[in-house]
């Protein structure tokens, strides 16, 4: 099935974006395109699931199957999907209010679950689509309009929420690293079970001082682990710019079958006959 | 044997006779018991864990067996285990729809807890209730009953059999009384115990022989009519397994799944059997995901459903309206209960037809069923699967808890034969439109996998392609495409059932499962307008059904008139108006409709 020679373009619509200039997520959408040539599955074999804000937008600036719901739902959608459908690739894409506020229980369970689909969150400190407010992974003293002076509160730790949650797969990547990302994004999606990648994605308008961030990654010094306990201490203990993959896990993947077959459904009578 | 001698003895010792206040001409000790019955209610309750309904579950299958109808509910606190539970159970030589108002038998395995129940479930005039006296006494509404009372060592009979269980030997005290043949009964516990090795059969049987023994001296009491000869095959099912059924007939491959009280059991009726048919059951982590992932999976091509309660449908609305926008078939089973907010879970209501119908934000065209009956629920489940791949739209079932956990001995349905199809998309080279617009309203619907049907599906207003749009000319063109679909889809003769003289002076109005109490209400000179369709409402089917109608009684289980106003909001009715509605749990019954009937005089 799969397709040798696919091109990043040919997973590319020609929806026009309504992202700022400048913003990580364009480079999150070429990475994601070119994993997905990299990968060999034509695009109508891959559905694309998202939520609300602006990294959700993405499904439609793809050529592959897409669907973008209501906020913070993008997981669950995308659980229903695999599991009618295991023949597909899946894509779950979303932003950090998205994935770790409104949807954060939703990511604790599908990374439970451990389905076979690759969760994308393009990380970005910021509820952008509704001009600056504070995240779950925003700094406790950013200020803003919302919450003068900042929340107070602790960041989330999504890597460290994932893999204490089941993940099968954790890694951290920046946007400005198209090659770096390129490579993860394929690696989760070929790794079975549930993949989680954060992609640090600057939003230059509401975040001007995450334009720095390309200064500050840096790629993990070193190997990967299967070993979740370390990979806990090590994601624990980073500084939060640390890059690739963290953590490769061997948990075996949700499974259920499913069948094309109509089924005999007169035989599910006889139990009700007296 | 010694368990024979002993249980005989106990009977002898411990059998006590209570006449009280029975008014009955010629002064007999007992009610005129012995001409047979029609209708048989009784009810056996007991703390929870004893198995009070499982003894109401084998007399209710004992009696299909025979060729009886009838109807057995449950009644149980909020407690897992441990606080009151009781099966009620009404037999009958026709079909039976609703529980009897009063019961001619009362089987007490204990009274713990009984104050808290006991008013729900009255002892008919000259009724007779059986009790252990080392169980106290009867509770005050009891013993102030025109009822006998007959005292019945069940427990001490049942210690003797070794593995006795006092259930069983209530099963046999009611067996005997309303005339079930033992072998019939112990067919039926057979089966059940079967599986638990022989000894648990033998001393099932033993049980239900001391039971039977116990009962003689109180016999001739209640009994049944004979059956009449049975012309087509008999189920014995509930509600929320004939709606699991129809849903599997219908089409539906998938379901999410969230427990809660009463829909739990139509969840746990589709695990296997999904499974059996190839299709696969996802549990979720609350009614948010449930949703979704019956979304998705019916995205992927596969009908989908889910099924809660009225918190959980309220959990759903926001991705209920993408359903609506983004044109995915789906299908919401709502087992309705006592609301607002928790309520009372294990109780019926017919509260949620307000917000089935309006609680979408924005104007999200869809539908609304309501199965009128346990059996309606087979074709109202099927008929759901069948509009929402038709429409590819949500349809909301309104089930409620008095059908979806009712147990009932019925007719097998007729089968029913749908060409249920999703419009498929063929690729023609040109570029595909999702969401075109059509004449009928419904568009092509491409499934992930085929090529060049790729599209996003989306709940921000969007063109024809599927691409976000905010101009107005699209949210015109899409709103009314999505309105059209249902307006002009032809329902055919299923809105509603239809029952009495044509023209008569006198309606009943009303919708899903008050239909039953309002089918044994019926007279004569009286019509029984039942709607299965309830959005959209169908006015050109309801305003020819009520020519001639002088008056119009709206039934319905909720406290506001949800169905009346909502009929209002369509269309004016004809003559004089009334309405017999209330909260729940206290059902409107039979009784209750015909006397609100007689009382309404013609003026």
């Amino acid at each position: 099935m799969n397709k040798p020679n696919l091109k990043a373009s040919d997973f590319k619509s020609d929806l026009t974006p309504i992202w700022c200039p400048g913003c990580g997520d364009f480079h999150v959408l070429m990475s994601i395109t070119r994993a997905l040539a990299a990968t060999g599955r034509p695009p109508e074999q891959v559905a694309a699931i998202s939520g609300i804000g602006c990294s959700s937008r993405i499904p439609a600036y793809t050529n592959c199957y897409g669907f973008h719901g209501v906020h913070g739902r993008a997981l669950p959608v995308a659980a229903g999907l695999k599991v009618a459908r295991p023949d597909l690739t899946v894509l779950a894409l979303s932003g950090d209010g998205d994935g770790f506020s409104i949807g954060g229980n939703h990511f604790l369970h599908a990374c439970r679950r451990n389905i076979d689909m690759t969760y994308i969150v393009m990380d970005n400190r910021v509820y952008g689509m509704t001009k600056g407010q504070p995240s779950p992974t925003t700094e406790p003293d950013w200020d803003s309009a919302l919450s003068p002076g900042g929340t107070g509160l602790s960041p989330f730790h999504p890597l460290v929420i994932a893999l204490a949650s089941g993940a099968n797969f954790v890694a951290r990547e920046f946007s400005g690293d198209i090659k770096g990302c390129t490579a993860t994004i394929a690696e989760a999606i070929r790794h079975p079970g549930f993949s989680f990648v954060e992609i640090l994605s600057p939003c230059v308008t509401f975040r001007p001082d995450e334009r720095e961030w390309k200064g500050k990654v840096h790629k993990a010094s070193v190997p990967e682990t299967d070993d979740p306990a370390r990979a806990a201490r090590r994601i624990m203990t980073d500084d939060g710019m640390n890059t690739g993959i963290l953590y490769r896990g061997k948990r075996r993947p949700y499974h259920t079958s499913v069948s094309d077959e109509a089924g005999d459904i007169a035989a599910l009578e006889t139990r009700f006959e007296i | 044997m010694l368990r024979a001698l002993n249980y005989r003895k106990l009977v002898l010792e411990y059998m006590i006779w209570v006449n009280r206040q029975i008014h009955h001409a010629g002064g007999s000790r007992m009610a005129d018991t012995r001409s047979a019955r029609e209708n048989v209610s009784f009810a056996v309750v007991g703390t929870g864990g004893k198995g009070a309904i499982t003894a109401g579950a084998i007399l209710l299958e004992a009696a299909g067996k025979g060729g009886w109808h009838g109807l057995l509910t449950r009644s149980v606190g909020p407690q897992i285990r441990g606080g009151e539970a009781a099966a009620l159970v009404r037999l009958a030589t026709k079909p039976a729809f609703t529980m009897a108002r009063d019961f001619n038998i009362l089987v007490a395995l204990d009274w713990k807890n009984a104050d808290r129940f006991i008013s729900a479930m009255p002892v008919a005039r000259g009724g007779l209730v059986i009790a252990d006296p080392a169980s106290g006494s009867a509770p005050r509404a009891v013993q102030e009953a025109s009822c006998t009372i007959a005292e019945v060592p069940i427990a001490a009979l049942a210690k003797e059999i070794g593995g006795g269980r006092e259930n069983m030997v209530a099963v046999g005290l009611v067996a005997r009384l309303v005339g079930l043949e033992e072998e019939a009964v112990m067919e039926v516990i057979a089966a059940r115990l079967g599986r638990k090795g022989r000894a648990a059969v033998d001393s099932g049987r033993a049980c239900l022989e001391a039971g039977m023994e116990a009962a003689e001296a109180l016999v001739p009491a209640f009994p049944l009519a004979p059956a009449p000869e049975r012309d087509s095959p008999r189920w014995l099912i509930t509600g929320n397994e004939a709606m699991g059924l129809g849903l599997l007939r219908g089409g539906i491959r998938f379901a999410a799944a969230y427990p809660i009280t009463p829909a739990t059991d139509l969840l746990e009726y589709l695990a296997p059997a999904l499974s059996r048919i190839g299709g696969a059951l996802l549990q979720a982590e609350d009614e948010l995901a449930s949703i979704n992932m019956a979304l998705g999976a019916s995205f992927g091509g596969r009908p989908s459903v889910t099924a809660t309660s009225g918190p959980g449908l309220a959990l759903m609305m926001e991705s209920l309206g993408l359903a609506a926008a983004s044109e995915t078939p789906v299908v919401v089973v709502d087992v309705m209960r006592v609301g607002p907010s928790t309520g009372i879970a294990t109780k019926s209501e017919q509260s949620d037809l307000n917000i089935a119908v309006h609680g979408f934000h924005g104007d999200a065209p869809h539908v609304v069923l309501a199965p009128l009956g346990v059996a309606d629920c087979l074709f109202v489940g099927q008929w759901a699967v069948h509009l929402a791949e038709s429409l590819q739209t949500p349809v909301i079932v309104l089930s409620d808890q008095s059908i979806g956990q009712a147990r009932v001995v019925i007719d097998r349905p007729a089968d029913m034969q749908f060409l249920t199809r999703r419009k498929a998309f063929r690729a023609t080279g040109e570029p595909y439109l999702r969401y075109a617009l059509t004449a009928d309203g419904v568009s092509p619907m491409a499934i992930p996998g085929q090529p060049g049907g790729q599209y996003t599906a989306d709940g921000l207003t969007h063109a024809q392609s599927g691409a976000p749009s905010s101009a107005a000319k699209d949210q015109s063109e899409q709103m009314a495409k999505r309105a059209r679909k249902i307006e002009l889809f032809d329902f055919g003769d299923y809105w509603g059932e239809i029952e009495g003289p044509e023209e008569a002076e006198t309606v009943i109005l009303t919708w899903g499962s008050m239909a039953g109490a309002a089918r044994e209400a019926l007279g004569g000179d009286t019509r029984l307008i039942a709607l299965r369709l309830i959005s959209p409402l169908p006015v050109g089917q309801i305003q020819p059904a009520l020519k001639g109608a002088k008056r119009v009684l709206l039934v319905e289980q909720n406290a506001s008139g949800q169905l009346y106003r909502h009929i209002r909001a369509h269309m004016d009715l004809p003559g004089e108006v009334r309405q017999l509605n209330r909260e729940g749990p206290d059902l409107i019954g039979p009784q209750e409709i015909a006397a609100t009937l007689r009382d309404w005089s013609p003026a």
